[in-house]
């Protein structure tokens, strides 16, 4: 660990500030709290929020992993990583099952998550309705009244226009039958993996200074209608690595003549099936 | 039987302007209430004061449920009356933009309030949306265009299916033929007249049209300066004016 920081790198002062919003983000599940972001030496999108949080709960005896898109090796899960080795001094690790916390973007991992391990998730745009109703104080009123018709009307669009609901990534979700949450622009294909998890995810927006959260064991349920049932959508393939025909999969050029393949975007799932 | 809707002793001022001195108002189930008066003479603030849309800076408003429960609407939460708004009433305003998704088809705006009452069942949305288009004389197989296709006599049919689609006990309307063609005003009063009949609504009819009061309206409430001059059935006021200023509007729609 370097000298000149604080542990974590953020000011104890911050590192309060979130802590009291996260006890009311984890009370009131979906719900958005406003905190008070720092800047952090890296531009937002980078992910600043999601590593406000690691570093507010982060304890000496944590071991972290990081991935980006489900990679561990990309340089923006590297540097984090690094970045959290070096000012936290904590272990880290690829491996899901040893992770005490898990700093993601884009991707829950393949292997599910045991009670006790924390998921944070970077979160560009918290606001599920932004798209639909620009103004922030009327979207605070609509989530006060669980007034989301019009989340359901922008479904019924997409399948009058398209025959299927057209999001395959970022697809709403309404959290213990009570607040519609983004879940971050993640594959709808891992929609399903936040229902009922055993470890704790926590949301962080720095951009917009939002912190959310879903307890374990939460009911999370993909915005749907009766008779068009969410889909969590999967490229029909085998991964060309380990083969997995369960797993969530890149499409990855292979060579100039157009080359491609299909493999798990889940790298430490598909390193330990090979 | 008891009213649906009683009002009394409203007040509201704008700086100098009285805009409601002193009103009461009362309507029954199923029963046309037309508000007419000249420009500037408080009818659309009496609507909004009535769907508590904007707050009265004195009065009562009492509205009694399908459960006979009675609602005070001067002091319902924000949460109460959108819960009114979604479930037992409907607005149609005079410019059917204010209203509607411009960017939304039109199944999806017929759609949005029995999606906000719950509904989840997307063929069923859909074909309402298409019978209560084909009920306002629209083509059902244009359900999917958006109203920036439409002509201003078919939004504001667009507007009447999209708020009587939840079976609304009370429908406020503000002017809904206002802005149109001469002809155009003639099929949506005939078409409004039908589908009030027919669902046995009731309904606060916000208008200057003199004759579509007669058309439409049981009884007359005739507005001035913020103050209600005359009302009674609509036949007894515009056949038998009683005050001079109802005489004059009588008089000078008889004239144009
Ligand atoms: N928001 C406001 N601010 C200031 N004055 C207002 C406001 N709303 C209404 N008024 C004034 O209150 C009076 C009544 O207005 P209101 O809109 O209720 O009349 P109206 O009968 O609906 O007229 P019109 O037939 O032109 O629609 C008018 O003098 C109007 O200028
Ligand atoms: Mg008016
Ligand atoms: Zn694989």
């Amino acid at each position: 660990m370097i000298a000149g920081y604080n542990f974590g790198y953020l000011d104890e002062a911050t590192k309060r500030m979130i802590r009291r919003a996260l006890p009311k983000a984890v009370a009131i599940p979906g719900h958005q709290i406003p905190f008070g972001a720092r800047e952090m030496p890296l531009p937002y999108g980078w992910g600043t929020g999601g590593i406000q949080v690691t570093a507010s709960i982060l304890g000496p005896d944590d071991v972290l992993k990081v991935i980006d898109q489900g990679a561990d090796d990309t340089t923006n899960a590297v540097s984090i990583r690094r970045f959290f080795h070096r000012v936290a001094g904590v272990a880290t690790t690829e491996r899901t099952a040893e992770a005490t916390i898990i700093q993601t973007r884009h991707r829950i991992p393949e292997t599910p998550l045991r009670a006790g391990q924390i998921l944070v998730y970077q979160v560009p745009m918290p606001e599920p309705l932004f798209k639909l109703e620009p103004r922030v104080a009327e979207t605070t009123r609509l989530h006060a009244l669980a007034d989301y018709g019009l989340m359901q009307v922008k479904l019924y669009e997409d399948i009058a226009a398209q025959g299927e609901v057209a999001t395959s990534y970022n697809h709403p979700v309404m959290v213990n039958h009570r607040y519609l949450m983004s879940p971050s622009p993640i594959p709808a294909f891992d929609n399903p993996k936040m229902h009922r998890n055993a470890g704790l995810q926590l949301f962080g927006a720095g951009r917009e200074k939002r912190i959310y959260a879903v307890p374990p064991w939460t009911d999370v349920r993909s915005l749907d209608f009766e008779d068009h049932p969410f889909r969590p959508v999967r490229a029909p393939h085998a991964c060309a690595l380990c083969g997995s025909e369960e797993s969530y999969l890149d499409e990855v050029i292979t060579d100039d003549a157009g080359g491609r393949m299909h493999v798990c975007s889940d790298t430490h799932y598909c390193g330990g099936r090979q | 039987m008891s009213p649906l809707l009683q009002a009394q002793g409203l007040h509201l001022r704008f700086g100098a302007v009285r805009a409601l001195d002193d009103v009461a108002i009362e309507i029954w189930p199923g029963e046309v209430v037309a508000i007419v008066g000249e420009s500037g003479s408080g009818k659309s603030s009496l609507l909004r004061v009535l769907a508590g849309q904007a707050r009265a800076d004195a009065g009562q408003v009492l509205y009694r449920d399908a459960a006979g429960a009675e609602h005070s609407i001067l002091d319902a939460s924000d949460a109460a009356l959108r819960r009114l708004m979604r479930a037992d009433w409907g607005f149609v305003h005079q410019n059917a933009r204010d209203a509607l998704r411009m960017e939304v088809s039109a199944g999806g705006n017929v759609g949005e309030r029995l999606m906000a009452a719950g509904q989840r069942h997307y063929g069923d949305i859909r074909a309402q949306a298409a019978r209560w288009l084909e009920r306002v004389e629209m083509d059902p197989a244009r359900i999917d265009e958006t109203p920036r296709n439409f002509s201003g006599g078919m939004q504001q049919r667009l507007q009447i299916a999209r708020t009587l689609v939840t079976n609304p006990r009370l429908v406020f309307m503000d002017e809904p033929t206002g802005g149109l063609d001469v002809s155009v005003q003639a099929r949506l009063l005939d078409l409004i007249r039908g589908l009030v009949a027919d669902l046995d609504l009731a309904v606060l009819l916000v208008t200057h049209d003199i004759a579509a009061a007669r058309l439409l309206a049981h009884r007359i409430v005739v507005m001035r300066a913020g103050r209600v001059v005359e009302h009674g059935l609509t036949d007894r006021v515009l056949d038998d004016p009683q005050h001079p200023y109802t005489q004059l509007l009588v008089s000078s729609v008889l004239a144009a």
